[in-house]
């Protein structure tokens, strides 16, 4: 049986809106189910609701229908929440004081005890790569050192569960990396990773499943392979061939007409049995391949199919 | 120990604000300049020194309870810093009251500090130490107190310009209900009566910490008097509190 890190069960949430406090409901009946060790994305376009999700999550909100439990409690139990780390987005901490400082506050929250308190603090500063900063007041920190020392703080506690809003954003693709790979040591460390983004190409290298929320409803959650390998759309086949019409005169059954680039021309071809055809032909002619590249669908394009199911075809032109 | 941390934090970040000095070297400036003033009077230079020294106290000790105690939670929600607070196991209200104690030892330091300066300064002009000022001072710091929980308070629920404008409301207010529970005693009907009684009692009555009438010109407070208006200072502070901590207990931190 698994054990959850997560569960929502049929939670809603209504802001109320503009002078007349109109009710608006920002997140539909979600049902989530994260399990313990997984690193689960959380996706959606700006808007969708995975802040407020996140803040029912760790209880700064609260469910207007619903429930939450974290790690087989309720969330907002003190138990859950010693276990947990959380990042929120964009984060700003005190200006006044130092990373260390900081730290040192946080983990007094903790109840963490002082000799641990400040190796544990000292550990994270070095494993984070802001050791030479910790006394430097946050004020005087870049984009990317608050980042950090913001993952140093989630992580104080040694948690089970993380929660990242948005841990890349605003990162430059170095940072980006870098969070990244600690994300995928902690997984290796057996913690559960609930993060959101929008950042697809990072999610799509560490994500075990993702859900994809738009418009405040769950529109699918799934592995990320299984979610686009049922799409491999086409096959990309690259020739060198400097006679162009040379080519047209095959008669090749390509899902789209032939693109020149200098000497090479691409083609595109629908499935394997096409591709088969495709290269017999080729051979015939006795056109050099240079390469043949199955098109998977990128999340990409899953995404933007969607959030916008009107786009579907915009989002495979190249 | 997480209150007080809260607590160290909330001190910390007081004491490393530059305005705080600001407002500090003011009051100081204008404590030793009513030694000028008392220059110009004759024979009632310590009275003057006295006077003016417990106004400025009064005045700038406002002043920091007012525009640190409006920002104290709003400034914690706008920045996003409570969303890291409050994921940790820090229950709200000891969130709250250790804001507000953190803040109340901002003023404990600043009241000692610009009060020890009128200390030494009147005791040059009345050639012995000042003792009745001590309970004057005292209650004065209770009055920030009580200012303090009604910013807080504020704060709680609502954005600095409101907490800014309702806490100064309530702070004129409340040195004058007494003389409008007077006058409508007199002239009022009957509905007005009631009205006004009720935030004659709602309403914190600031004037009981302003017994300086009798101690600046050396006449006793009655201890069962002086016990009353430590009382009232107190219980108002623990019920404007609960009151902010039962609001923000429940609220959406959006």
């Amino acid at each position: 049986m698994h054990s959850f890190a997560i569960v929502t069960e049929d939670l809603c949430k209504d802001f109320r809106v503009g002078f007349a406090l109109r009710r608006q409901r920002v997140l539909h009946h979600l049902n989530l189910q994260v399990e313990e060790g997984e690193v689960f994305g959380y996706l959606g376009p700006n808007g969708a609701g995975k802040t407020t999700t996140i803040k029912l999550l760790l209880g700064l909100i609260f469910p207007t229908s619903g429930e939450v439990s974290l790690l087989g409690r309720e969330a907002t139990h003190p138990e859950a929440r010693s276990r947990l780390g959380f990042l929120p987005e964009n984060p700003y901490f005190y200006d006044h004081l130092t990373g260390r400082e900081f730290l040192d506050y946080c983990g007094r929250l903790l109840k963490m005890e002082g000799k641990r308190r400040r190796s544990r603090i000292a550990e994270l500063l070095e494993r984070l790569g802001i050791a030479k900063a910790a006394d430097l007041q946050l004020r005087r920190y870049s984009k990317g050192m608050i980042q950090r020392i913001g993952l140093a703080q989630a992580l104080l506690n040694d948690p089970d569960l993380l929660i990242l809003d948005e841990p890349m954003s605003g990162l430059d693709p170095l940072g980006r990396r870098e969070v990244r790979d600690l994300i995928l040591s902690l997984k290796e460390e057996g913690k559960t990773i609930f993060f959101s983004s929008h950042i697809l190409p990072d999610v799509e290298m560490i994500c075990d499943r993702v859900g994809i929320l738009v418009g405040g409803r769950l529109r699918e959650v799934g592995v990320l392979e299984e979610m686009l390998e049922a799409r491999i759309e086409s096959i990309e086949v690259t020739v060198r061939e400097p006679d162009f019409s040379r080519l047209s005169s095959l008669d090749l059954p390509l899902s789209s007409p032939p693109r020149q680039r200098g000497d090479r021309v691409l083609l595109l071809v629908a499935d394997e049995n096409t591709l088969r055809e495709t290269l017999d032909r080729l051979h015939e002619a006795r056109v050099r391949i240079v390469s043949i590249v199955p098109q998977r669908e990128t999340l990409e394009d899953y995404f933007l199919r969607e959030v916008n199911p009107g786009r579907e075809e915009g989002g495979r032109a190249r | 120990m997480r209150i007080l941390a809260v607590v160290l934090n909330t001190f910390k970040e007081a004491v490393r604000d530059r305005i705080l000095y600001s407002i500090l070297v003011f009051a100081l400036l204008m404590i030793g300049g009513s030694a000028l003033l008392a220059a110009l009077s004759i024979g009632q230079e310590a009275k003057i020194i006295q006077d003016l020294g417990v106004a400025s106290i009064s005045l700038f000790g406002t002043l920091i309870a007012v525009f640190l105690g409006i920002g104290l939670v709003y400034k914690e929600i706008e920045r996003r810093t409570l969303y890291v607070l409050l994921s940790r196991p820090l229950p709200r209200d000891q969130f709250i009251l250790g804001k507000y104690l953190g803040l109340g030892l901002v003023l404990l330091v600043n009241v000692s500090l610009m009060g020890l300066f009128l200390f030494l300064l009147t005791r040059i002009y009345l050639a012995r130490w000042p003792w009745h000022l001590i309970p004057v001072l005292g209650f004065l710091f209770l009055e920030l107190l009580v200012i303090t929980g009604v910013a807080t308070f504020f704060s709680s629920f609502t954005t600095p310009t409101l907490s800014a404008l309702f806490t100064l409301s309530l702070f004129f207010i409340g040195h004058f209900t007494p003389d409008l529970k007077v006058f409508v005693a007199r002239f009022g009907g009957p509905l007005t009566r009631v009205l006004v009684d009720l935030f004659y009692y709602l309403l914190p009555n600031l004037r009981h910490f302003h017994q300086e009438q009798l101690l600046l010109n050396g006449l006793p407070l009655e201890g069962i008097v002086a016990f009353q208006v430590v009382l009232y200072g107190l219980l108002y502070v623990v019920a404007i509190l609960l009151l902010a901590m039962l609001l923000f207990a429940r609220r959406d931190l959006k």
